[in-house]
């Protein structure tokens, strides 16, 4: 993991010399914790479970310092939780997904709806 | 975090970089702000390289630039899920679906389309290096009507270019690299300053922002 970073660390080294130099950008919109690396253990299919202990964690972390888990998050974990068998959480996890991003609603009523048949039976 | 902040880096050295050297090019933005897209569905992207690992390596660093950009995107994973529950296994099938039906499902104004042309390491003498480039189309689902497209590439050889030594020296660097870039997946964080440049707002020809991003409306 360590090694095939440092390509990058070269090029990130450079930016933040860049960056520091001027062209200033705000923070980012949302705190993203792993959510994007989870979402890559997920396709590569390795254990749901060390998915959902991490994205827990990690949401510790973005609420304690009052930040935004960014679009997909709560949805990715209910989807976890699905597969494991819990759907009470799942469903939360949808409702917080819809109640953070209503442009989400229309799929997480579809979702929702197929709690027997849907993307969460499997 | 550290991999995120590397991420960022790299992408904020993609904007400078484009900011600074390329020309802008004219790109016809009526029918995009027209279409005021709020959300993005983003499609799995078909691959053209021979490795099987740059669908779901792309995939799953797309959201970052979007959603920073200020789109909702929806949820890539579930997205996935929701097509292999129908059938659909296949990018290039999952591809086809009608925009009626994506919108009827996933509710998004927008969907993007990704294709992978170049994923991997190509291995020489002197120099092997890992290259990622895409193409991606943004479509409105309610028209049917193209937004925007893009094209963006990254190389694991970026500002690798310190060997001072002469002919041993290179070849030292290039058996170094040969290892960074045979490691299982050297494509995976390459991949992710693809995305960055093909995806990220607030670049020459790049997507505009969105409405959730304070620089809405300012593009």
């Amino acid at each position: 993991m360590e090694t095939k970073m440092n390509g990058l660390r070269v090029i990130a080294v450079a930016a933040a010399a860049l960056w520091l130099s001027g062209c200033a950008q705000p923070k980012t919109l949302y705190q993203w914790g792993s959510y994007q690396p989870e979402v890559y253990e997920y396709f590569k299919g390795e254990s749901k479970e060390a998915q959902v202990a991490k994205l827990e964690e990690d949401l510790q972390k973005i609420r304690s310092t009052n930040g935004n888990p960014p679009p997909g998050y709560h949805a990715q974990l209910g989807m976890l939780y699905g597969s494991l068998g819990k759907d009470d959480q799942m469903v939360q996890e949808f409702r917080t997904e819809k109640t953070l991003f209503p442009e989400s609603a229309t799929y997480m009523d579809f979702l929702m709806r197929n709690v027997k048949t849907g993307v969460a039976s499997k | 975090m550290n991999r995120i902040f590397l991420k960022l880096a790299a992408g904020l050295f993609a904007a400078t970089l484009l900011g600074g050297c390329v020309a802008p090019k004219t790109v016809d933005y009526s029918a995009f702000k027209e279409s005021k897209p709020r959300s993005i569905l983003v499609m799995p992207p078909v691959n053209e390289s021979p490795d099987v690992k740059a669908t779901y390596s792309l995939l799953s660093q797309v959201t970052f630039p979007l959603a920073e950009a200020g789109y909702y995107v929806v949820p890539v994973a579930l997205v996935d899920e929701t097509f292999k529950q129908n059938g659909l296994t296949n990018a290039n099938d999952i591809q086809e679906t009608s925009p009626a039906k994506l919108r009827e499902i996933f509710g998004a104004d927008a969907a993007m389309y990704v294709k992978v042309t170049q994923y991997g390491t190509t291995y020489m003498v002197i120099s092997s290096q890992t290259v990622v480039t895409a193409t991606a189309k943004l479509v409105d689902l309610r028209s049917g009507t193209t937004l925007w497209t893009g094209t963006a590439t990254a190389s694991s050889d970026e500002g690798g270019n310190n060997s001072g030594g002469g002919l041993i020296g290179m070849l030292i660097t290039a058996a170094v690299k040969q290892i960074i870039n045979s490691s299982t997946d050297a494509g995976h964080p390459i991949a992710g300053i693809t995305s960055q440049r093909l995806l990220s707002a607030g670049q020459p020809a790049g997507l505009l922002y969105g409405p959730r991003s304070p620089r809405y409306g300012t593009d």
